[in-house]
């Protein structure tokens, strides 16, 4: 039959028309169209009439591993960056938009393992995630705020270290699973070093300092 | 040979042997799996590997540049599709010509699909195709000053032939390359040439094979529907003084899904020819590609087709897997496979969508689409932390282990939704009257034509050729999952949508399974994970049936941390090839759902 076919279509879009609403006024009785609770349902697979939301009114959470330009970890235990400036981001990264100037020793002249400038260019970040993935020291990690619009184009997007350095406090909060396995290795390495440092002093080794050191950043070789 | 990697040269074995006994004095092995095919044999040979061997599939073609040998190369990699012989394993050949005068046969009078690669190869490599019927620009425009894939050129804003660049670190000073470089003194312009006085031969070039239609040709395609403009008494042009109509779409048009564009020339409503004309959105992926480290190449890949960015991983991923020679843990194979069917069900929801739209249906049954492929980037999103660029995938393995509560998400997708998402779509759109009248007839692509042209994936599917790589050649671990290539008959517009549907289909049946089967644990990186991969020398075609078709990457490795060679067999760009084709003889206003039943994504298109 001629116009069955529109008449099936229409009748879907009349069904999510009711739908929305009906879903609207169950979440108000739940305390909220919008809230952490009822969003993860509305946008999920059981999800039934409307789909989407009023940006920026309302937010989507984003999923722990959300990767957003990248910032530097900084040490509030420690009071240092976690930072050893061993280039491994820089070189990993993609579209080359990481810049460290390393520290040197004004005396020896030899690398001290903090940066002394880090630039990230927004403008040219691809936010891959691969800096963070390969960082050894956990010292750089994706961030989560992704509303960087800004009317200076090279200004305001190019981040220096004062700009990129946020507290671990922050991380710990936007990546607790992230930050729980970091705390686990910390701890476990303490207790082997803890280890090793009793049998060794059991053992009156000749060596004062037993191995224990974390071996510093394998500085990449260049390619050959 | 200088500049190339010394590999033991291989035995001639199985077809090529047979190639051997006929054409001894023609082929030579070489330091890889195929063998090398004099210049002036080239045709005769291919004709008979496409007529008496069966490999009448021409997958990719590319040229690699040899400076240090002072030599081009090209490669070409066939397979058997229509007949599936040689358990689906290629046939490489290499064509070889010096540097300063590169001239290599055409194949395009054996596989037509060699068309738009000889042409790719022209532009970007330089490499003159004696004999192909249009050998111009494709990717870069006319007047374009050089060939950008030739290892001596030299972008805009160039300053180091490989990354890691020096200026990055231990001294790294932020500059931007705009400043670094002045274009000024960054450009060089032919010796006798004018920028002022430049005048684009393109156009006009354009525009007379346009005109140029075979009139032979005309009465047929005229008459050959029942309400062309030359119907019922004999040819019009005959009686009256007619002009064709040149109409030239896009590349800035809605329809196109992207920059694209089409020269049509029309006689009435009915179209005579039909060009094809892209490149709009060349960034030179592959260039890039090759300053790139091995891993640095990863998240490009996403910017490929970037609906499916999860299935480009995967293909690249296989191709440097298959050159360093690691497998993937169980665990990881899984997740790739749950991460591209997935992508699959994705595209083609998008697919379907958008070709509604283009039907003039406007986004009300695509968003229902879309909706669909809203759920599963989110799943993409949890697991690897974008919704689209997911660079997900690394050699040996995936990126991160899934989140707590990813599957749990996936097995009510998998099982309670998407089956039914896909019914409905099915209940309210194919039976549609509107989508019957428009789609059935139109855009008609046989098998041979399809399988001539090298058309891939659903493209080539829908024309009757039951060739799916996961079949053919299985790759990572298809060979364990129970599902049937989904095959349709009338090569038309709307056996293209409904083997989308029955692909889903196919897709939630492998995703069930995997689901099922998939271990709750362990490793998801073979061996450990590197920033700098070390990859042995060598060359390696990795494929994959992606959701626009086959997708295959061809990376060759010198050794060094950088690819030599990286280059993409995107289907979206060679399954345009047939566009012509499919579009003669039809109405124009039908040529935006020919188009859009192809699916081309122009990131990939273009690259």
């Amino acid at each position: 039959m001629y116009g069955s076919g529109i008449i099936k279509g229409l009748g879907v879009t009349l069904k999510h028309f009711v739908a929305t609403y009906i879903e609207d006024l169950r979440y108000v009785l739940k305390g909220g169209r919008y809230t952490d609770q009822a969003m993860p349902v509305r946008q999920g697979p059981r999800a039934r009439g409307v789909f989407t939301v009023q940006y920026p009114e309302e937010r989507l959470p984003v999923p722990e591993n959300f990767r957003y330009i990248p910032f530097l970890v900084f040490d509030t235990q420690k009071n240092e960056d976690k930072c050893t400036s061993c280039g491994i981001c820089a070189k990993v990264c993609p579209p080359q938009c990481i810049w460290i100037v390393r520290t040197n020793d004004p005396k020896t002249n030899r690398p001290v393992p903090q940066p002394a400038e880090f630039y990230i260019d927004a403008t040219v970040c691809m936010s891959c995630g691969l800096c963070a993935e390969f960082c050894p020291f956990d010292a750089i990690k994706m961030d989560h705020d992704y509303e960087l619009s800004s009317f200076e184009r090279f200004n305001n997007l190019v981040f220096d270290k004062a700009r990129l350095t946020k507290p671990d406090t922050y991380h710990a909060q936007i990546h607790p699973t992230d930050w729980a396995r970091e705390q686990a290795e910390i701890a476990e390495k303490a207790a082997k070093d803890a280890e090793k440092a009793a049998a060794a002093a059991a053992k009156k080794a000749a060596a004062a300092k037993p191995a224990d050191a974390p071996k510093p950043a394998d500085a990449p070789k260049p390619a050959a | 040979m200088a500049g190339k990697v010394a590999a033991p040269v291989a035995e001639l074995t199985g077809p090529l042997a047979v190639l051997k006994e006929k054409f001894s004095e023609a082929l030579s092995p070489g330091e890889f799996e195929g063998a090398v095919i004099k210049n002036e044999n080239l045709v005769e040979v291919a004709k008979f590997m496409r007529d008496d061997l069966g490999y009448d599939y021409l997958s990719s073609v590319t040229g690699v540049d040899y400076p240090a040998a002072n030599e081009v190369e090209v490669v070409y990699h066939a397979y058997s599709a229509r007949h599936g012989l040689h358990n689906g394993k290629p046939l490489v050949f290499k064509a070889r010509a010096p540097r300063d005068n590169s001239v290599v046969p055409s194949l395009v009078s054996v596989w037509p699909g060699a068309d738009f690669q000889e042409r790719e190869a022209w532009d970007l490599m330089g490499i003159k195709f004696e004999g192909h019927p249009n050998l111009r620009r494709i990717l870069m425009w006319e007047g374009f000053a050089g060939h950008p894939l030739r290892k001596d050129w030299h972008e805009a804003y160039f300053e180091q032939d490989n990354k890691p660049f020096d200026s990055r670190w231990p001294g790294g000073h932020h500059t931007r390359a705009e400043d670094r470089v002045p274009l000024a003194d960054n450009v060089a312009f032919p010796p006798g040439f004018d920028p002022t006085d430049f005048n684009s031969q393109a156009e006009t070039t354009l525009v007379e094979r346009a005109r140029s239609v075979d009139v032979s040709e005309l009465g047929q395609l005229v008459s050959s529907d029942g309400n062309g403009s030359g119907s019922g008494n004999g040819h019009i042009a005959d009686a009256i003084q007619t002009d064709h109509l040149i109409v030239n779409l896009g590349p800035q048009h809605p329809s196109t899904h992207g920059v694209f564009r089409m020269v049509i020339t029309l006689e009435g409503e009915t179209i005579l020819k039909l060009e094809p004309v892209m490149g709009y959105l060349h960034r030179n992926h592959e260039k890039i590609g090759e300053r790139n480290t091995f891993i640095q190449n990863m998240p490009f890949t996403d910017r490929l087709d970037y609906i499916a960015s999860m299935s480009n991983n995967l293909g690249y991923a296989l191709a440097v897997e298959k050159l360093m020679k690691v497998t993937p843990p169980e665990r990881a194979e899984y997740i790739r496979i749950l991460m591209v069917e997935l992508t699959r069900i994705c595209n083609h929801m998008w697919a379907i969508g958008f070709l509604l739209n283009d039907l003039g249906a406007f986004f009300t049954p695509a968003l229902y689409a879309i909706e669909e492929r809203e759920l599963v980037l989110d799943l993409f999103e949890a697991a690897s932390g974008s919704r689209m660029m997911c660079n997900y995938m690394r050699f040996g393995g995936v990126a991160r282990d899934l989140p707590e509560g990813w599957i749990e998400k996936c097995r009510d997708l998998v099982f309670n939704r998407l089956p039914k998402a896909t019914d409905d779509l099915d209940h309210f759109l194919s039976e549609n009257e509107i989508i019957r009248a428009r789609c059935e007839g139109v855009g008609n692509l046989t098998a041979e034509q399809a399988v001539a042209y090298s058309a891939a994936g659903p493209l080539l599917r829908a024309s009757g050729v039951p060739y799916d790589v996961r079949r053919a050649e299985p790759y990572s671990i298809y060979d364990r999952f129970d599902f049937d290539v989904a095959v349709r008959y009338h090569g038309d517009v709307y056996d293209r949508y409904l083997i989308r549907l029955d692909e889903i289909r196919q897709s939630i049946r492998i995703l069930q399974q995997a689901l099922d089967q998939m271990p709750g644990g362990g490793e998801i990186q073979a061996g450990k994970k590197q920033y700098q991969t070390r990859v042995p020398a060598g060359q390696a075609y990795g494929r994959v049936d992606g959701p626009k078709g086959e997708l295959g990457f061809y990376v060759v490795s010198d050794g060094n941390p950088n690819p030599y060679r990286y280059h993409i067999r995107a289907p979206s760009f060679i399954n345009l090839t047939a566009l012509g084709e499919m579009c003669k003889g039809q109405k124009i206003a039908d040529v935006v759902i020919i188009l859009g039943s192809i699916d081309i994504v122009l990131g990939e298109t273009d690259r």
